[in-house]
């Protein structure tokens, strides 16, 4: 982050061995280079913000202002009944607390067990270990959606179906999570673990006691990855689920888009409410997650 | 991922292999729902998939009889060749909006990056159904906002729900400009790891910021370059949600990819050894790319 903006090159060198002439030319480039880079970004950055800005308002229009021509951007009236109809109608308030449920569960378990993996494929050596590091890496190669009907017949097979355990099991474990623990546990000395067993410590006390609480950055940074996988998550819980009364947000709001004829105030209404705690948890923790050593499988 | 170098230190002969018990407690859970979630489906996926299995009673073997209709199958050959036009189209589109946005995000010259790095990531953070949902609420044939500010312009409403190119369009569009936050975050990482000497050494010898963006930077990325082609070929194969809330697949069944496919046929209709054979085609496809996207990518570092 710090290596690229120290000096810059452009005005600092560019005298030493051009002529006079030239620095000037490269003082101006810079000046119109500085324009038309910051114009550019923010021509930009409009453009991937903009429709989330008029979903937002839109969603802050009566029912009747939705279709209203012309358009406006900003509402004129500005209510919130889309959001009070999404929240009472068709149990959404219900699928918003069963995701919720879901969510902190998963995550809770994902952080817990990825924990436990990367420590011991990054402190052990072991010939199985290693054998299992590659059996981790292959479920990055076969996506779920490719298994969807085996894991249906194997979730159902396990007397899972229509429960909240079938969504959360197959989904804790996460290649991703798993490496970047053993990433975090390759950088921290072994020497460290090799004190604590001359102290005499058992080895799942010094995971416990001394690994653990090292590990907190990257907890927090999986664990906001994990709640937005799995809240995001829409065709596993809707093969998972046939009860309406455990239905998540996901399945909620398409059940609104697949009607015969779309209620516009309450899909604005739903879909926005379904947006905001993610968008609060990444506003709070936003530097964990633009640092994540996020890079080899992903999003699962 | 580079090894660190504490990993390397460590390597005079281990003595560690005595533990045995500790590591096999640590990641216990993992090889149960690795062996329960995971080999176990994919077993009996690849052996349902020479079966007549439709998810209750008995079944026949068919050997293969499911992957030869496959192949006879226009239903099938449609959604296949509709999620490789698909891919062909996001892939590319992701790939330099992503780079475009990264390198202006780390551009010395650009004011207010760190913001803008928030708006390009907030869509990111939205579900796939709700990303389908904004832009169908934003393309709307009679009520959008971009048909009205054609029309505004003097142009005729264009129909990007009824004709299936121009809907496959938008969901292009959607995707790309879902996902161009986190490959963005992946390019961004990428480019501050080249060394700066590289670009002063560059500015001296008077190149300018194209010539050093096609000579230092683009190099410099390869293996990310890599990464982010192989990564979004693998989930623009496999998607489904965008489609399902911005157009359901439509107009008609004209749009409906492997995925939808291999859902409807599995879950709709009951033919689930005949949507095994469909998802093994998919995972072929899927393990083709990244054998053929590794031995490229071997290639250019060995060069």
């Amino acid at each position: 982050m710090t290596t690229t903006d120290i000096p810059r090159p452009a005005d600092v060198d560019s005298g030493r061995r051009v002529s006079k002439k030239r620095s000037r030319k490269t003082a101006t480039g810079g000046l119109r280079q500085a324009v038309s880079a910051t114009t550019l970004l923010w021509l930009m950055a409009c453009l991937y913000g903009f429709p989330v800005l008029w979903f937002v308002l839109s969603s802050l229009k009566p029912a009747s202002d939705l279709f209203s021509y012309p358009l406006t951007l900003v509402p004129h009236n500005p209510t919130l009944s889309g959001f009070r109809a999404a929240w009472d109608s068709a149990n959404f308030s219900q699928y918003f607390i069963n995701t919720a449920l879901v969510c902190v569960i998963t995550t809770i378990l994902t952080v817990g067990v990825s924990c436990c993996t990367g420590y011991a494929l990054a402190k052990y050596d072991n010939r199985w270990l290693k054998a299992f590091f590659l059996c981790i890496l292959a479920t990055t190669m076969l996506p779920g959606e490719v298994m969807l009907a085996p894991e249906f017949l194997v979730v159902r097979n396990l007397g899972l179906y229509n429960s909240f355990a079938g969504i959360i099991l197959p989904a804790v474990l996460t290649a991703t999570g798993c490496f970047m623990f053993r990433q975090f546990f390759l950088t921290v000395p072994d020497e460290l673990v090799e004190a604590a067993r001359i102290d005499g410590a058992r080895e799942l006390s010094i995971f416990l006691r001394i690994m653990v609480p090292l590990s907190r950055p990257i907890m927090l940074t999986l664990a906001i990855l994990s709640f937005q996988w799995r809240w995001n998550d829409y065709i596993w819980p809707l093969l998972m689920l046939n009860d309406p009364n455990k239905f998540t947000v996901q399945i909620g709001i398409q059940s609104i888009v697949g009607a015969q004829n779309i209620n516009w105030s309450v899909l604005l209404g739903a879909s926005v409410i379904s947006m905001i705690p993610l968008i609060a948890i990444f506003l709070v923790f936003q530097r964990y997650v633009m640092s994540a050593d996020i890079n080899a499988g992903l999003k699962d | 991922m580079t090894k660190r170098a504490s990993d390397v230190s460590t390597s005079p002969p281990r003595r560690r292999s005595k533990y045995t018990l500790a590591p096999l407690v640590l990641i216990a859970a993992n090889v149960v729902l690795f062996s329960l979630f995971f080999v176990w489906p994919a077993v009996i996926g690849l052996i349902y998939s020479f079966t007549n299995y439709t998810g209750v009673g008995v079944f026949q073997w068919v050997g293969l009889d499911n992957y030869h209709n496959l192949f006879g199958d226009s239903t099938f050959y449609d959604a296949l060749t509709r999620t490789l036009l698909y891919t062909v189209l996001f892939v590319p589109l992701n790939f330099l909006v992503s780079l475009l946005a990264a390198n202006l995000v780390v551009n010395k010259h650009a004011k207010g990056g760190s913001v803008a790095r928030v708006l390009f990531f907030i869509p990111w953070l939205l579900s796939p159904i709700v990303v389908g949902v904004l832009w169908r609420w934003m393309f709307g044939e009679n009520f959008g906002l971009v048909n009205y500010i054609i029309e505004k312009f003097g142009g005729d409403a264009v129909p990007w729900q009824s004709n299936a190119d121009l809907s496959l369009l938008v969901v292009v569009m959607a995707a790309a400009w879902a996902w161009t936050g986190f490959t963005m975050l992946l390019f961004i990482a990428a480019i501050k790891n080249v060394p700066t000497s590289y670009y002063e050494a560059a500015s001296l010898d008077g190149a300018g910021p194209w010539r050093q963006f096609i000579s230092i930077t683009l190099p410099s990325i390869a293996p990310t370059s890599f990464i982010v082609i192989l990564l979004n070929t693998i989930n623009s194969m496999k998607e489904y949600p965008v489609f399902v809330a911005l157009n359901n697949g439509g107009p008609g069944t004209s749009n409906n990819l492997l995925v939808q496919y291999i859902y409807e046929t599995g879950f709709k209709r009951g033919q689930i050894g005949y949507a095994s054979a469909a998802s093994f085609v998919l995972m072929l496809i899927l393990m083709a790319v990244a054998v053929v996207q590794l031995m490229v990518n071997r290639r250019v570092e060995n060069r």
